[in-house]
């Protein structure tokens, strides 16, 4: 049964001014995003990437383009019409630490989203603390600590059991495994795996780890300087990456090598990424890129498909 | 084996926190040679920074060490003087910290704060200080190091920033450069940057590093030989060869499971349960009993003591023969 995607954005643009200076931190991006599935946003930092997430939790506003969530067009709601909407799209933060208030138990914290929206009684909303507390790997008596009583890894199944309490629809996780070790990375990764399947949850995965964006992602978009460079399904975009700077991006990430002889040779790209107040003519990865010509310099690239829903935006893709 | 720069043997470092203490470092001993590139891995807490900014003097008021020796060159920094010690770092040690921005002087031009480190320490007089900090700006692949000289910190990206913490780092010349977290705040392709410019330096100037980090990646690709620490103690030490090939200590094998990488999309996770110990007393026994899949009753009772397995392969674990020979 064909059905409408639960999340569509279309050539969705985001500008700020700063300092009297406009900066670009989204330009026309579009995804589609279907109910249960996973969309991964790569990129480094200031490629627009958590921005974007924000456009679409409309806690910013697009400059230009369309956002249509479960059918509805949102892009234009007000306030007070976002407000139900809001039940159903939720975020996990980086930093779990500073996205809680230290004022505030950790049962009180969970209970507050369901307060707001007026969900249960008092006693019906504590119950389902205790049942999100679990469902997240901890234990019930962490309700009564404050969050500067838990670790980072135990922060963050809180966030998690937060950002589910009003049964949401579709969940950005912004870097949410980030600031953990590795050991805690993979115990929340598994969380975050089957609580999508339990709840049918839609994720929006914002990462620098390519590795874990691959792991956990069905679609996935690399932006740079707030374009999306490349596009498509996960496993298509990494058997064959296509857009020059998604191919810099994974010969940057160390592996550990299987022996010693096997070592990477660290050779590293020219430059760094241009000031977005001023971004470079042409594609805007021109001045980083090994394969440059002049069409690069002066055009701007045009998406262009590399496979059936594989797209590339570069001159030199075919 | 090349003679050891930096000795450090037996080192406890505790931490007063009013209603508790914490035991951050609780035995540890290693060395670093001349010239060797050694990574020093763990997570939050596993007292790897700690380790080597107590034998530096950089810990915090509330630390005191207990125990142990660090000897750089033949003398015990532990037993030296402020002023001595601060004769040796930044001269003949030097330091670079996760993020520069905290560690330059935000109101001091760049230019002066590397030369700063070389009049500091009579490295050298004025003129040639200046003109060493154009040397090393460029080194730095900093471009027009005139012109950048009199910038301010906040003037320079992320990447930029951590290559001004290396010239002043490598201003005097050091042997030894002591490195913690110098990439986990940079972008991928900063990060290969700065690792590139670390390993050229490195070469050209025989010099040691000790790569603090918690990025296996990051470890196995830059270092000749590692140590894994857990709990303020060495869980294994080894080449790096035999690192990869044979680690032989249930944790290793438990971080490097835990680390995905690209091209994985099938594989199933298994991650390492639960979560490292709180340190409020001494270890009695194996700090990762509670967590080992391989873990016996003697692991909950005996501390195990840090072993030779096979030639420069030590581990701290009881089952350390069977687990390497995936008799369990």
């Amino acid at each position: 049964m064909p059905s409408s995607p639960l999340l569509q954005v279309e050539e969705v643009s985001k500008r700020f001014r700063v300092q009297g200076r406009e900066l670009h931190a989204v330009e026309k991006v579009s995804f589609q995003l279907d109910a249960g599935k996973t969309m991964g946003l790569v990129g480094e930092s200031g490629s627009g990437k958590s921005t974007l997430g924000r456009l679409v939790l409309r806690l910013l506003d697009a400059n230009e383009g369309r956002i249509v969530f479960n059918g509805q067009d949102i892009t234009k709601l007000s306030p007070k019409q976002m407000r139900p909407l809001r039940r159903d799209m939720q975020i996990i933060f980086q930093d779990p630490q500073a996205s809680m208030s230290p004022r505030m138990t950790i049962g009180a914290a969970i209970e507050d989203a369901m307060a707001i929206h007026n969900i249960g009684t008092k006693a019906e909303r504590q119950k389902r603390v205790d049942e999100l507390l679990e469902r997240v790997g901890l234990s019930t008596v962490v309700k009564y600590a404050f969050p500067h009583e838990l670790s980072g890894g135990q922060l963050q199944r809180v966030g998690i059991a937060r950002a589910l309490s009003l049964n949401p629809k579709l969940v950005i996780c912004d870097e949410p495994i980030s600031a953990l070790d590795v050991s805690i990375q993979v115990q929340v990764i598994q969380l975050l795996q089957e609580l999508q399947k339990d709840f049918n949850l839609t994720y929006i995965f914002i990462s620098h780890n390519l590795a874990v964006v691959e792991y956990l992602s069905d679609q996935v978009a690399v932006l740079y300087l707030g374009e999306v460079v490349e596009q498509g399904p996960a496993e298509e975009l990494f058997a064959n990456p296509t857009h020059p700077y998604t191919q810099v991006l994974l010969q940057s990430i160390l592996k550990m090598p299987e022996d010693a002889d096997k070592r990477q040779a660290l050779t590293s790209i020219q430059g760094e990424i241009p000031s977005p107040f001023n971004p470079p003519s042409g594609c805007t990865f021109h001045p980083r890129c090994p394969f440059a010509t002049d069409v690069c310099r002066q055009k701007k690239p045009e998406r262009k498909l590399v496979g059936s829903q594989h797209s590339v935006t570069c001159h030199l893709a075919n | 084996m090349a003679e050891a720069l930096l000795a450090i043997d037996d080192l406890r470092v505790q931490f007063d926190r009013g209603e508790d203490e914490v035991f951050a470092v609780n035995g540890v001993s290693f060395s670093i040679a001349e010239g060797e590139a050694l990574g020093i891995v763990g997570e939050s807490g596993s007292g790897k920074s700690v380790t080597l900014m107590s034998a530096l003097g950089l810990i915090r008021e509330n630390g005191k060490i207990m125990a142990g020796t660090a000897k750089f060159q033949g003398h015990d920094l532990l037993k030296m003087r402020p002023r001595q010690l601060e004769d040796i770092r930044g001269r003949d040690i030097g330091v670079i910290f996760q993020d520069p921005m905290t560690s330059l002087n935000p109101v001091m031009r760049i230019g002066d704060q590397i030369m700063e480190s070389m009049l500091t320490h009579q490295y050298a007089g004025r003129r040639e200080a200046f003109e060493r900090t154009l040397q090393l700006l460029h080194e730095m692949g900093i471009p027009e190091p005139k012109a950048r000289f009199r910038n301010y910190p906040h003037e320079f990206s992320g990447g930029m920033r951590q290559r001004i913490m290396i010239a002043i780092a490598l201003a005097c010349e050091p042997q030894l450069l002591i490195a913690d977290e110098p990439t986990t705040a940079l972008d991928v392709t900063v990060q290969m940057q700065i690792l590139a410019l670390l390993q050229e330096q490195r070469r050209k100037k025989q010099m040691s590093i000790a790569m603090i980090t918690h990025d296996f990646g990051v470890a196995t690709n830059f270092c000749d030989r590692i140590i894994v620490l857990y709990a303020g103690q060495i869980m294994e030490m080894a080449d790096t060869r035999q690192f990869l090939l044979q680690p032989a200590h249930p944790y290793t094998m438990g971080l490097k499971n835990s680390i995905i990488e690209i091209g994985q999309r099938d594989r199933q996770l298994s991650p390492i349960p639960g979560m490292a110990p709180t340190l409020t007393e001494p270890p009695k026994s194996c700090s990762f009993a509670s967590r080992c899949p391989f873990a016996t009753e003697r692991c909950r009772s005996e501390l195990p003591a840090l072993r030779e397995i096979s030639p420069n392969h030590h581990v701290a674990c009881h089952r350390a023969e069977e687990v390497l020979a995936h008799a369990i």
